[in-house]
């Protein structure tokens, strides 16, 4: 056994070793982005509780073109985060039988897209119906 | 007479006697259309160079000992054709994450290790005699196990889970999902020790659902599966202490 000496490789730099890993990568720091805009969805609550003013100055604040193009920049690291997301949907639940054939991994990354696309078009037609 | 095809087959080569760092080593190898890499390699280890030390058995991707990377993924090489890899080089090292014994043998003995600890075996839930015949099971309760049964722990999933790269402590996919093989079978009764792995800091919640390893599997195990389908299970374990009536 004297010449038993394993060699270890080095971690470094792993993720950016398989397109796959960057991938994932990307999921987890699109997660950051959707962690600051419940941050500051909270401030707003926290702005309207101090009052009429207080909450304006929040809003006019998010008028602001800097802010819009920030709106714009999220909604599409949003649109990725979903995606990226229901694509790993199928691997965290248990199999769904479905008229006794087991639905597939693509179907049900398609039923949760879906479902997220229509609870989005939904809640923009009823803020639009809510501003009319 | 068609001129042979040739390939540039390049290996990561780690010999510890010569004391040396892992080096390249690189060789232009004859190939037909039906040739595997592992037929390469034993046509480099036969012809070229004898030292060259790799892990095969069955040639048919079952025995699952000839898993390697290869352009970067981790593949069995006996089921992964030069053709495919064409006009090459071909780039093969030894599975990822694993401490590398000599060229492309790696040190397997944590993964056996852990196998052993998960208790792959069946332990009946009900004791029976011999006169009161086989344990029987239907069509549905083995419909619930039967895709995890297929693994032929090849490590592969291992090799595509930064998170057992990072730390090696943690139970990793191929073994969890035998883990819910036989914990999902009817006639086990040995589940709530498993359970103690899956709930344990090395079990799954070390899992952060990356999701390479169900796409290298060879044998469509769905290992991610397993593991996350666990956390589940876990989780509600731990809640279900607080429900008036558990422990
Ligand atoms: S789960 Fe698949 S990749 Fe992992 S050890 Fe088993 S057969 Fe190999
Ligand atoms: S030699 Fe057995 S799996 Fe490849």
């Amino acid at each position: 056994m004297a010449l038993r000496r394993t060699y270890v490789r080095s971690m470094d730099g792993w993720w950016r070793r398989d397109p796959f890993f960057i991938h994932y990568m990307a999921r987890e720091a699109t997660a950051v982005f959707v962690v600051a805009y419940a941050l500051i969805l909270l401030a707003g609550v926290i702005r309207l509780s101090q009052g009429e003013a207080a909450f304006g100055e929040w809003l006019e604040g998010l008028a602001n073109p800097w802010s819009i193009a920030f709106h714009v920049a999220l909604c599409a690291i949003f649109a990725y985060h979903t995606w990226s997301w229901f694509r790993i949907m199928p691997k965290t639940m248990p199999p769904v039988v479905v008229g006794g054939r087991r639905l597939p991994g693509a179907a049900i990354t398609a039923l949760g897209l879906a479902a997220a696309a229509i609870a989005s078009a939904a809640f923009v037609a009823f803020v639009a119906w809510l501003a009319s | 007479m068609p001129e042979p095809r040739t390939i540039t087959v390049e290996v990561l080569r780690y010999q510890p006697a010569k004391g040396t760092n892992p080096y390249v080593d690189r060789w232009t190898i004859p190939y037909t259309e039906d040739m595997s890499v592992l037929q390469g390699l034993q046509y480099i280890k036969d012809t070229l160079d004898g030292s060259l030390t790799f892990r095969w058995s069955c040639r048919m991707a079952i025995c699952g000992s000839c898993g390697m990377m290869i352009g970067g993924v981790p593949k069995l090489a006996c089921r992964t054709f030069l053709r495919d890899l064409a006009p090459g080089p071909v780039r093969v090292e030894a599975l990822a994450h694993f401490p590398i014994e000599r060229d492309l043998v790696v040190d397997a003995e944590d993964f056996v290790g852990k196998l052993e600890r998960i208790k792959p075996w069946i332990e009946p839930r009900e004791p029976r005699t011999l006169e009161e015949g086989p344990y029987t099971q239907t069509p549905a309760q083995l419909a619930r196990y039967e895709s995890f049964s297929h693994c032929i722990n090849c490590m592969l999933c291992y090799s595509a889970c930064p998170q057992y790269g990072l730390n090696p402590d943690f139970l990793g996919p191929g073994l969890t999902a035998l883990l819910h093989r036989y914990n999902s079978d009817s006639r086990d009764g040995a589940s709530a020790e498993r359970m103690q792995l899956v709930h344990s800091e090395e079990g799954v919640w070390s899992c952060t659902a990356v999701g390479y390893c169900s796409e290298v599997c060879p044998k469509q195990v769905d290992p991610a599966n397993a593991v996350n389908v666990n956390k589940t299970a876990s989780a509600i374990d731990w809640f279900a202490r607080f429900l008036p009536g558990k422990r």
